[in-house]
């Protein structure tokens, strides 16, 4: 199939999406795509080898593309268009890809739910009045949708896997650095990550290859080379597989730890030994986070002041501070407001040792838990992704608090730099399950490997009980 | 009532690098505005920095030659504040783990002699671009080529005692940041800024009052200016029994008075913060090594040297070794044969004032070495030789041959001595009259007759003897 037809599939199937009311793009054009089908076309007929060549791939609308405007789902940067583009984008055109949309997510990655959109909330795809998690909810719901076999998202606290989880797609988040972050608009800068949805793991996969490995214009890119993982094999044996007890509470939703149970019981039957293990602070990680990543939010949100671009709103004063004023009130919505608060008050004078040095303690204790479970010989974790599957609308925007807890299973994994992925383990009354595994540092690879094998056995849709 | 005045300086130069800070942009100063500019520096979403490992290397030189301990691992924190001219609300400067601390600096002071200063830290980071407030009638005009460009920033401890030892410490301080290359440290184009804390106590009293911050100082004599006027004022005040506030004032040149800024900056609260974009800076004990290798002899060692081993006065080696250039200079002058305190002699005369109105060594060592060997040797009298000194430059002639050229050979023939003599004493009858009645002093002015005479081509000493012979 050449590009141009693979454009024009895209298209059609964007434009389905569209008419459904999902809301998951913010920006496509299938003249855009027509135009980088046709480049696609002329280099393959070139003779240049082109791993993804005509892969439509959907990007988060907070990595930063040359051809069309990045909003962050935020009226502050409503139409900005960047001059440049992300290393990760790049990549994927060098590779034969086309970009087929920009995404809609929670205003600057802020959200676990995909509505604290400036431009709406998006649908889950199997049940409009459900949400598709988030942040990355666009990139979720496109793949889910089976408009695109793949998407950028980008994760600070588990923005792809939850959402990955919740529409019953593959999400893997990378080791912190082997993707550059070069062109992702910074919300955590310690904890951010260029991260893949694919519809299945060999998918994500060959997109992660093609955006990893060192980048000099990142200076936390780490100076390994490209996450190339190996075919799916063809058994577990010598696999040790941990099932740390802290992410399987009493009252986990039963279908959820049914489902758990018939991965782990995947392990076995391919070889694999499963054992339990523990992460004793564990439960630390999301109050760990809700101060890191804030903190760094405050800093890395100070740019869109309305001087340069985006936005500018003058206050009734005249001045500068006014024009601050106007332009960050009206410009962010309240969740974005809220974090740059909260990150400004932990880094204040008199605050930072109470909030965030001790939250920065904390973090390398939660990474030693990791590190010391993976040093006793436990070659990977197995969690569930999310406590619950996909919530209602609506169901959390009032409660913070209840929005911050969809993401118990999978901010510490940020906060400790690791690996993992989410792959989809069965439906509950017809919402998906996700299945988390998590890799030591540099075990990308290996964790792709087994989850593929897993994704064999385990069936993404049956229903569990 | 004696005060005690006490002064900290922060220094912050410009380390001479082609390129930013953390981006690739020229550092070129003078350019059109907003034409040096990239994603990174400009704050755009998404960009991220990359350290200028020239920088880091400059500032390393720097911190090695004020005798600092360079810190293996240090930290490039975000010192967050809104301002229009800093394009990322926060300027990545460094906080609690700076690139060096615990250097001195002496200085000699003209009350306390030699004075050691400390160097409590350098450390690294980025400028902020400029707000023009007279581009655009009614507006502010943002130019960010500025916006990153690398600087170091110098903490002295609060050591200096006067303004004047101000101004001196920051002449050695800048002496030794020239020597090593690591800027340009020039107040005019700004790649040297300069801020004053200052604070008053009673003398003998051991803590410190409240110190007040100066700023906009374009010259280190406006420094020591500005610092006099804010002496008096708080002087005034405490005579007065009014406490001093904590604030920031202004330098006003024109007025030669400081007044404060209308803003609050002490209150400011910068939330620094490591910043993640940018992990440690790691050095190694290596590199560390080839620094401190690479450092040249500095001006203080210079100094001492130029008195132990060329036999200098302190006063013409401290000119010798005021500038590295001059220093050089004035060693290939005496590499090339000329004696130490002649060529020094030389040098802190005619040859500076060349060099400090046109900033060059225009006269080659060899050729300034020839010369003076033409006056050691008697061949042409000193003012011939500077005469001389004044044509070498722009000619490719030998300094015996422009000598020539310009018949100041000196004569020492006897026949054509006695031929000046002679009519020098039948012009001046009435002196050689009260020479012969005894006044012997007159000798002298027989001297100075002939060499006018002879138009300064007759060799003084070739003269008395012959003089002394026809007066006999
Ligand atoms: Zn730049």
């Amino acid at each position: 199939m050449s590009a141009a037809d693979s454009a024009r599939e895209a298209a059609a199937a964007l434009e389905r999406c569209d008419a459904l009311g999902l809301n998951a793009t913010l920006h496509w054009s299938a003249e855009l795509l027509d135009a980088q089908a046709a480049a696609v076309d002329r280099r393959a007929a070139a003779g240049e080898v082109l791993p993804l060549a005509g892969v439509p791939v959907a990007i988060k609308d907070n990595i930063v593309t040359a051809d069309a405007p990045t909003t962050c789902a935020s009226r502050i940067l409503e139409g900005y268009t960047s001059p440049y583009e992300a290393t990760a984008v790049t990549r994927l055109r060098d590779a034969g890809a086309l970009i087929a949309a920009k995404t809609n997510l929670d205003e600057f990655a802020m959200g676990s739910s995909t509505e604290h959109s400036a431009f709406g909330r998006v649908q889950h795809p199997l049940d409009a009045a459900r949400v598709p998690g988030g942040s990355s909810g666009g990139s979720a719901a496109l793949v889910a949708a089976g408009a695109v076999p793949a998407a950028l998202g980008s994760e600070t606290g588990g923005s792809v896997r939850q959402p990955a989880s919740f529409c019953g797609v593959v999400g893997v988040k990378p080791g912190y650095g082997r993707v550059s972050r070069y062109g992702l608009v910074a919300f955590g800068s310690s904890l951010d990550c260029v991260s893949v949805f694919g519809r299945t793991v060999e998918d994500a996969g060959r997109v992660l290859r093609a955006i990893s490995g060192p980048d000099p214009l990142d200076s936390t890119s780490l100076a390994a080379p490209p996450i190339t993982p190996g075919p799916a094999p063809a058994d577990l044996r010598g696999v040790r597989i941990g099932l740390p007890r802290e992410y399987f509470p009493a009252d986990l939703d039963p279908a959820i730890r049914t489902a758990l149970d018939r991965v782990a019981g995947a392990v076995r039957a391919l070889g694999g030994t499963v054992e339990d293990v523990s992460l004793p602070h564990t439960r630390y990680a999301v109050p760990t986070y809700y101060i890191i990543a804030p903190a760094e939010a405050s800093a890395n949100l100070a740019r869109f002041d309305g001087v340069r671009y985006g936005l500018r709103r003058i206050g009734p004063e005249g001045d500068v501070r006014s024009l601050y004023r106007a332009t960050r009130g009206e410009g962010f919505g309240p969740e974005v407001r809220r974090r740059v608060l909260v990150g400004t008050y932990v880094l204040s004078a008199g605050y930072y040792d109470a909030y965030y040095r001790k939250a920065q303690r904390v973090r390398s204790l939660i990474a030693h838990d990791f590190a010391e479970v993976f040093a006793s010989g436990v070659d990977l974790l197995l969690t569930p992704t999310t406590p619950t599957t996909a919530f209602r609308a609506g169901e959390r925007t009032e409660d913070p608090v209840a929005m911050y807890l969809a993401d118990i299973f999978v901010s510490a994994v940020n906060l400790a730099g690791l690996p993992a992925i989410s792959i989809p383990a069965g439906r509950s009354a017809g919402l998906p399950i996700g299945a988390q595994l998590i890799a030591p540092a540099m075990g990308d690879e290996r964790m792709i490997e087994v989850a593929a094998a897993l994704e064999r056995m385990v069936s993404a849709v049956a229903e569990v009980r | 009532m004696t005060w005690e005045t006490v002064i900290g300086l922060e220094v912050h130069m410009q380390l001479r690098t082609r390129s930013k800070m953390f981006c690739g942009c020229s550092t070129a100063f003078g350019d059109p505005p907003n034409t040096n500019v990239c994603p990174v520096c400009l704050g755009l979403p998404g960009a991220l920095p990359v350290p200028n490992a020239e920088a880091v290397r400059l500032g390393a030189r720097a911190a090695l030659a004020l005798g600092c301990a360079l810190h293996h691992a240090s930290v490039f924190a975000r010192k967050n504040y809104f301002y229009p001219d800093l394009p990322k609300g926060y300027q990545i400067s460094q906080f609690d783990r700076p690139l060096a601390t615990g250097g001195v600096v002496h200085f000699e002071s003209a009350e306390r002699g030699r004075v050691a200063v400390e160097i409590q830290r350098l450390h690294l980071e980025e400028d902020a671009g400029k707000s023009l407030h007279d581009r655009v009638p009614g507006r502010t005009a943002v130019d960010l080529n500025r916006a990153g460009v690398p600087l170091a920033e110098i903490v002295s401890g609060p050591d200096l005692r006067s303004p004047a030892e101000a101004r001196a410490y920051l002449v050695a301080l800048r002496q030794i940041l020239l020597y090593t290359g690591a800027s340009d440290c020039s107040m005019e184009e700004g790649s040297l800024r300069v801020d004053a804390n200052l604070s008053i106590r009673r003398a003998g009293d051991p803590a410190l009052g409240t110190k007040t911050e100066v700023k906009n100082m374009n010259s280190f004599a406006n420094v020591e200016r500005a610092l006099e006027a804010e002496r008096e004022r708080q002087v005034a005040l405490a005579e007065a029994g009014k406490p001093v506030r904590q604030v920031t004032l202004l330098f006003d040149a024109a007025m030669g008075a400081v007044r404060p800024t209308r803003s609050k900056e002490g209150s400011h609260d910068y939330r620094y913060f490591p910043d993640p974009d940018l992990p440690p800076l790691v050095l190694t004990a290596e590199w560390e090594r080839a620094q401190r290798d690479a450092l040249p002899e500095l001006p203080e060692a210079r100094r001492e040297r130029f008195v132990t081993a060329h036999g200098l006065s302190p006063y013409h080696a401290g000119v010798m070794a005021s500038e590295r250039p001059l220093a050089d200079y004035f060693e290939a002058v005496v590499a090339a044969g000329a004696d130490a305190r002649a060529a020094a002699n030389w040098i802190a005369g005619d040859v500076m004032t060349g060099y400090n109105t046109s900033g060059t060594l225009a006269v080659q060592p060899a050729r300034l070495a020839a010369l003076i060997a033409l006056e050691r040797d008697g061949i042409v009298s000193l003012q011939a030789a500077r005469r001389v000194f004044g044509e070498l430059a722009g000619s490719g002639e030998s300094p015996r041959m422009i000598a020539e050229r310009l018949g100041l050979i000196q004569v020492k023939d006897a026949d054509a001595l006695g031929g000046w003599v002679d009519e020098v004493l039948a012009a001046h009858p009435d002196e050689l009259a009260r020479y012969r009645a005894g006044e012997t002093k007159l000798l002298g002015f027989f001297v100075g007759q002939v060499m006018k005479r002879s138009a300064g081509k007759a060799d003084p000493k070739g003269v008395q003897p012959v003089l002394k012979e026809r007066l006999g």
